[in-house]
């Protein structure tokens, strides 16, 4: 754990260095110094949430678009942060996996605090056929299942997708739903099933 | 008649679902239910009649109601200190003077030693000039379905004296300029619980959230996508919003916490967005989804 923190930081040094033209460096430091002077707390939505975290850090600081080799390390620490289901069922239930993927709510300062929260998934992704109000942020998951298959590497794949989208693509506009802790275990195995069940909407 | 036809456009405005929707205001959409699956480049049922609605509410554009009330704000004697805006108030083509002032900014103020967009320059002056308090007018700054500040009948007010003339943010000053390229910065940055940045939403072209086409910030396009029709009367609600109370909700909808009021925060990334839209003509205050 330790050791991971060191290398992320070495990391995020080495970068600096790598980088030293980045034309932008005044101007972000303004960024932030802006952000931390003119934000109030509102609701849940605390001043702390300002400030970025590593991977966070590396995204901004290169455009999002690390160099391939430090994009590696951070993805595969990612994923060694995913908590798969301790009875290592991936598939749930596909309608509760609708409705969370229609609802949006959660996070926001005027939403009350605490779980659960909607997964937005609606709000990027064209999902089942029957909902025809979907963004276009993220591609097209229609069909996901027929396509992709169901196999127990698949499942794992889409599992850990949404619990950390980052640890399958460092800078994923999507985000790390189970690591920020707004879907638990029995949410992300729901929108699983939703994507990848035979009997769901999306794969008929 | 004027009042069925906002009537129906507050039921058109439901029907685009929120990014973030909140339990009370369900994202409702009957007509979406009713487009074919969509293709990014087609208009959607919703646009098509909102579209529809505009062209019908042109001969009566609600804006003009705020503006009316705005002006009669902007000439009377006001404030601890009575004075009028008109005969006070500098919003950079000379004292008392609106024709074109709108699209001019943000730019710089020496007298306040701040790049402003309008709504802040106002504000400025009712706090200077006329002696009110800032922090009554931040308290409650946007309006409600029960009302109004006269802050939104002045800004809207102003930018009726802009009308169908071309946006000229002063690019060159260094003062504007280092406020546009801190707004890009900030417009690229993510932060909070899910990595949202403005450019999540605001960075390509052609994106969508649910129905709801979003503007790319970044090109000339969609910058003037974000500022035309603001302030604007917005179906959804009723009520007559600025562009700093747009920054605000999407900030909300970035789940970060809320920016100040008037700050420098929302003058710089105003100051990006608007710069971007330079050349273009504004059409005056409108109408919004
Ligand atoms: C803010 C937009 C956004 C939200 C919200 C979002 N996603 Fe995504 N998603 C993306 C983007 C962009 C990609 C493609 C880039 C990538 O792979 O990270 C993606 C990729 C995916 C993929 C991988 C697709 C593939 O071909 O392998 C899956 C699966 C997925 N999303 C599921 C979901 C689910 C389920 C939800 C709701 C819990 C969700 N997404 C919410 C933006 C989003
Ligand atoms: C999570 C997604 C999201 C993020 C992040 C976001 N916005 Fe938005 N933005 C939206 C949505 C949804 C709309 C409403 C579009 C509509 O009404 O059709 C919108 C509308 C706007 C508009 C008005 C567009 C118009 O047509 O008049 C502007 C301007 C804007 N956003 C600027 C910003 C800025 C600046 C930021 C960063 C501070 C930002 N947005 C962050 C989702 C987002």
């Amino acid at each position: 754990m330790t050791k991971k923190i060191i290398l992320a930081a070495s990391m995020a040094a080495t970068l600096m260095i790598a980088l030293p033209a980045v034309a932008e460096g005044d101007y972000r430091a303004k960024a932030i110094a802006t952000f931390n002077k003119d934000f109030q707390a509102r609701g849940q939505a605390s001043i702390d949430r300002l400030a970025e975290d590593g991977l966070q850090l590396i995204c901004n600081r290169t455009g999002n678009k690390p160099p391939e080799y430090i994009a590696k390390q951070m993805e595969a620490d990612q994923l060694a942060d995913v908590k798969y289901p301790a009875d290592g069922k991936m598939l749930g239930d596909w309608k509760a996996g609708e409705k969370l993927a229609q609802s949006g709510r959660g996070f926001t300062w005027s939403d009350k605090p605490g779980l659960p929260v909607g997964g937005n998934c609606y709000n990027c992704h064209r999902i089942s056929p029957n909902e025809t109000s979907f963004g276009t942020i993220g591609p097209t998951l229609y069909q996901f299942g027929k396509l992709r298959g169901n196999t127990p590497d698949i499942q794992k794949y889409v599992y850990s997708k949404i619990y950390n989208a980052k640890a399958h693509n460092l800078c994923s506009e999507m985000p790390r739903f189970g690591r920020v802790g707004a879907l638990g275990e029995k949410q992300i195995k729901d929108l699983v099933a939703l994507l990848l069940d035979p009997a769901s909407p999306v794969n008929k | 008649m004027k009042q069925n036809f906002i009537g129906a456009l507050c039921a058109v405005a439901v029907m685009g679902g929120a990014f973030a929707q909140t339990p009370k205001k369900p994202a409702a959409k009957p007509a979406a239910k009713m487009a074919p699956a969509p293709m990014v480049e087609e208009k959607d049922a919703a646009t098509l009649e909102f579209e529809k609605f505009r062209a019908e509410m042109e001969e009566s554009n609600p804006a003009e109601l705020f503006e009316m009330k705005g002006e009669e704000q902007w000439k009377t004697k006001r404030g601890p200190k009575n004075v009028s805006l008109a005969e006070s108030c500098d919003l950079g083509q000379g004292v008392g003077k609106v024709e074109g002032a709108y699209v001019k900014m943000p730019r710089y103020f020496a007298d306040a030693d701040a790049v402003m967009d309008a709504e802040r320059r106002i504000v400025w002056c009712m706090v200077e000039k006329q002696g009110f308090k800032f922090d009554e007018i931040a308290a409650k700054p946007f309006a409600n379905a029960n009302f109004t500040p006269d802050i939104t009948n002045l800004v809207t007010y102003v930018a009726g004296h802009s009308r169908n003339m071309k946006i000229a943010v002063p690019l060159k000053d260094p003062k504007v300029r280092e406020a546009y390229e801190t707004g890009k910065a900030m417009a690229a940055y993510r932060a909070g619980p899910y990595d949202f940045s403005c450019n999540t939403c605001h960075g390509s072209d052609g994106k969508r959230i649910r129905m709801q086409n979003l503007p790319n910030l970044s090109t000339a396009a969609g910058a003037m996508k974000g500022v035309q029709g603001w302030p604007g009367y917005r179906m959804t609600g009723g009520v007559m919003l600025t562009h700093q109370w747009r920054m605000g909700d999407c900030f909300r909808q970035q789940r970060f916490p809320q920016p100040k009021y008037a700050s420098d925060a929302i003058a710089y990334l105003l100051t990006y967005m608007i710069g971007n839209a330079n050349g273009q003509v504004y059409k005056g205050p409108g109408i919004k989804r």
